[in-house]
């Protein structure tokens, strides 16, 4: 691809990148969010029409790029979000626009042909079982099949990591190296530095639609790709000063998670302390998040917040509480995408008289201190009365911080608080946590990400099928006996959760 | 007796199924139309301007053959407009169907005053023959589903045979049903969406027709000011009841026309008004129970550019 330039309105997504793959390699592209990097292989994958620029393939240039040509020329995608159809089989949706027969479908031909896709490259895919049924870890699978069924040679993998549990994404990868081996040329869009460094040949880095640097894998640090992609030095280490810890906050008593887990969950987070629940997605994190809130009951068991039950208060009289809450998924639970920013401020707020007077919105007063919450936490935007799903992933996050912070909460539960959001973001929202932390707020942290637990937790647990495996100090793990834990100890009951 | 009697005959199994066919015409159009991912509720149109068409049509070239072919020519026409308004100018689809619902019921009032000068009912019309297949006649019971039976019960059950396979065996119908599931999905294999999706409200208002027609110049011989009746809206809840699936909706079609048959044959010493409710609460109680087991097709009236 040579001097791609695409612009959107007055933004320019793609300035003049020049991108060069070579044949039988991985190679990353990293950038931040909005770096242009999904633009770019849009261009390239021929859902997007760039105004400057050509794209070669092999030489030859092309003109008029479609999917379906780039189809023809070997090319692959899978996007981010997934291209499946649930009600159908894997194979069914394999095959869909490209089924063997005339009118009636070939049914055995197709399936033969799928079968031994998915056995060359250890696929381990049920052809029959309905995709609403898989794993995600399956359907990215199924969607990769999908384009070797297409016969591409090229295939592009828009963050593909982004969904998967760390196990996941650590067979993904190897199922990538698998297929360099045998002659596919892959390019995988990322802005996550460890597995770039994991599985890359060459790096190329893009930064506010430029590209700024190639990269050989080998000779690349992460300290370097990181201020490449940033555009200044980035800090990893976080400035966590010690703090002695205070009284109990919340204290969690023989609740139980799952149906089916063999024993009750019990723990304490203190003032001045986070406290975070590492482990694979889907081992009762979703449920202890929703049981603390009051989104889900729970039969059995206590939760004390300093001295009152909370189990047996309704969701409101929590929220009196002086509760900071980040849900687990922004744009369902934390924000009404449509809405204005001042109104979505109002959300949680609506029974403060500061901002409704007998049944009304006191507008005025809302727009003002939705402004100046934006102003301190950075949220970039046009102005408060401008729709929540118009900004970026980053400073959604940092509104929903604003919003729940600005209560000056004793207790907090964040959960995956940094999920999809770039470097800059990330750091950002850790250091809220900390500050929190040394105002004396007691924080529940549940994230996926086992970065965010080590560098932000003084005690760590670890949920695996509904139970906690352990709960230590957090100097007394380290990555490799963490993750024993998160896949419950054995090898062999790795394989089964994963499955 | 005399109820238990009918019950036991034959003759509500012949009863049903002529009932069921209009409904089932209509419940596989529907079918194809939403599982391309186009809400339909202007099916009870659709039949409508059908019914009107097949009297037209015979009225004009006098053979009732030419006026089924009419009919299924009105069906698809008024259906084109549904999916030029819901497809082209992505109008909300269900303000759509029901207008095509309301304009269905006054340009077959206006147009029957037109041509008839009469308001409300149409001058008659040749009827379309019943048929008897030869020696299939003389199996004994069995042998009445061969006798004196109109084409239209040998063209339904071929009609939902095919659109099942369709469906479920050829290129085109596993494309079908992937649209009504994930447009987007489709499009980026290269499959060309609104051309699907034009072709299924199409045919979904042909069949619509075929079904309108049945009603006008099978059963009667003329055109009766909203003769469909309801008949439309029970033939989508066929098809929800039949999950999306043409012989499903054939099944639940049954259903429904053996209440009707119940209805329409019984003397019961309960006020009337009860009897005819049983055909619609059966409906509801139906979907109540199964309603939230079926899938629906998941990108039911969403758009993609």
């Amino acid at each position: 691809m040579r001097g791609i330039t695409k612009r959107f309105g007055a933004m320019t997504a793609n300035d003049h990148i020049d991108f060069q793959v070579e044949q039988g390699e991985i190679h990353c592209l990293l950038g931040e969010n909005g770096a242009g990097k999904s633009t770019l292989m849009n261009v390239l994958f021929g859902l997007l029409c760039p105004e400057e620029g050509c794209v070669e393939i092999d030489g030859q240039p092309i003109s008029a790029l479609t999917p379906r040509l780039a189809y023809q020329l070997g090319i692959g995608m899978v996007h981010q979000h997934f291209m499946l159809v649930n009600h159908l089989t894997c194979l069914e949706n394999i095959i869909l626009g490209n089924e063997p027969g005339k009118v009636v479908i070939d049914r055995k031909q197709a399936r033969a042909r799928v079968q031994a896709l998915s056995d060359q490259y250890h696929f381990n895919i049920d052809l029959d079982a309905p995709v609403s049924d898989l794993s995600v870890g399956m359907k990215q699978r199924v969607e990769i099949l999908k384009t070797l069924y297409r016969g591409a040679n090229i295939i592009i993998l828009d963050e593909p990591t982004a969904v998967l549990t760390p196990i996941e994404a650590e067979q993904l990868l190897s199922i990538l190296r698998d297929m360099r081996t045998q002659g596919k040329t892959i390019i995988f869009i990322t802005h996550k530095l460890k597995e770039t460094l994991d599985v890359a040949d060459r790096i190329t880095i893009l930064r506010g639609g430029k590209s700024v640097a190639l990269l050989s894998a080998a000779s690349a640090t992460p300290e370097q790709l990181a201020r490449l992609m940033v555009g200044h030095d980035v800090v990893f280490e976080i400035e966590k000063p010690a703090r002695a810890q205070g009284d109990v906050v919340l204290r969690v008593e023989d609740v139980r998670l799952l149906q089916n887990a063999q024993s009750t969950v019990s723990f304490e987070v203190h003032a001045g302390e986070i406290f975070g629940i590492a482990g694979v997605e889907g081992n009762g994190q979703q449920q202890l998040e929703e049981i603390i809130m009051g989104l889900t009951r729970t039969k059995g068991g206590r939760i004390f917040y300093q001295k009152t039950n909370l189990l047996e208060l309704s969701l409101r009289a929590r929220r009196k509480l002086r509760f900071a809450y980040i849900p687990s998924d922004r744009l369902k639970q934390a924000l009404l995408s449509h809405v204005s920013l001042q109104e979505n401020f109002l959300l949680g707020n609506q029974y403060d008289p500061q901002y409704v007077r007998r049944g009304l919105i006191q507008k005025k007063a809302l727009r003002e201190n939705t402004l100046r919450m934006m102003r301190e936490f950075d949220v970039r935007a046009v102005s408060a009365q401008q729709s929540a799903g118009s900004l970026s992933g980053g400073n959604q996050q940092k509104f929903v911080l604003a919003r729940e912070v600005s209560k000056q909460p004793q207790f907090v539960l964040a959960c995956q608080p940094v999920r999809g959001l770039d470097i800059g973001a990330i750091k950002y929202v850790h250091n809220v946590l900390i500050r929190l932390r040394s105002e004396g707020a007691a924080i529940l942290l549940i994230s996926a990400e086992l970065s965010d637990i080590f560098q932000l937790s003084d005690t760590i647990g670890v949920l695996y099928k509904g139970e906690l495996m352990d709960v230590r100090k957090a100097g007394a793990f380290d990555n490799e006996s963490i993750s024993l834990l998160m896949a419950g100890r054995k090898e062999a009951q790795a394989d089964e959760t994963n499955r | 007796m005399d109820n238990l009697q009918y019950i036991f005959s034959f003759n509500i199994v012949l009863t049903t199924l002529r009932f069921a066919i209009p409904l089932t015409l209509a419940a596989v159009g529907a079918t194809i139309c939403e599982r391309s991912g186009i809400i339909n509720l202007g099916v009870e149109g659709m039949m409508l301007v059908g019914a009107f068409g097949g009297v037209l049509g015979t009225h004009l070239t006098g053979s009732p053959w030419l006026g089924v072919l009419f009919s299924i020519f009105c069906g698809g026409l008024i259906a084109l407009l549904h999916a030029v308004l819901s497809i082209r100018y992505k109008t909300n689809q269900t303000v759509s169907g029901v207008g095509i619902n309301i304009l269905s019921v006054g340009l077959t009032v206006v147009l029957t005053r037109v041509v008839w000068g009469t308001d409300g009912i149409s001058g008659s019309v040749t009827q379309l023959s019943t048929m008897s297949i030869p020696l299939l006649r003389n199996i004994p019971v069995l042998g009445a589903l061969f006798e004196d039976q109109s084409p239209f019960l040998y063209l339904t059950l071929i009609i939902v045979f095919a659109a099942w396979f369709f469906m479920y065996r050829t290129k085109a119908g596993l494309r079908l049903r992937a649209i009504g599931d994930h447009p987007r999905a489709a499009a980026t294999v290269g499959i060309n969406v609104r051309v699907y999706r034009y072709v299924a409200v199409v045919v979904c208002g042909m069949l619509c027709g075929m079904a309108g027609a049945y009603l006008s110049i099978v059963q009667n011989n003329l055109f009766v000011n909203n003769m469909v009746a309801g008949r439309g809206f029970i033939a989508l809840a066929a098809n929800i009841f039949g999950g999306w699936n043409p012989l499903g909706s054939f099944l639940a079609s049954l259903l429904f026309a053996f209440a009707q048959a119940l209805r329409i044959n019984l003397s019961l010493p309960i006020p009337d008004q009860f009897v005819q409710m049983v055909p619609y609460a059966l409906t509801l109680l139906v979907l109540i129970g199964v309603g939230r087991k079926v899938k629906a097709p998941e990108a039911s009236g969403e758009l993609i550019d």
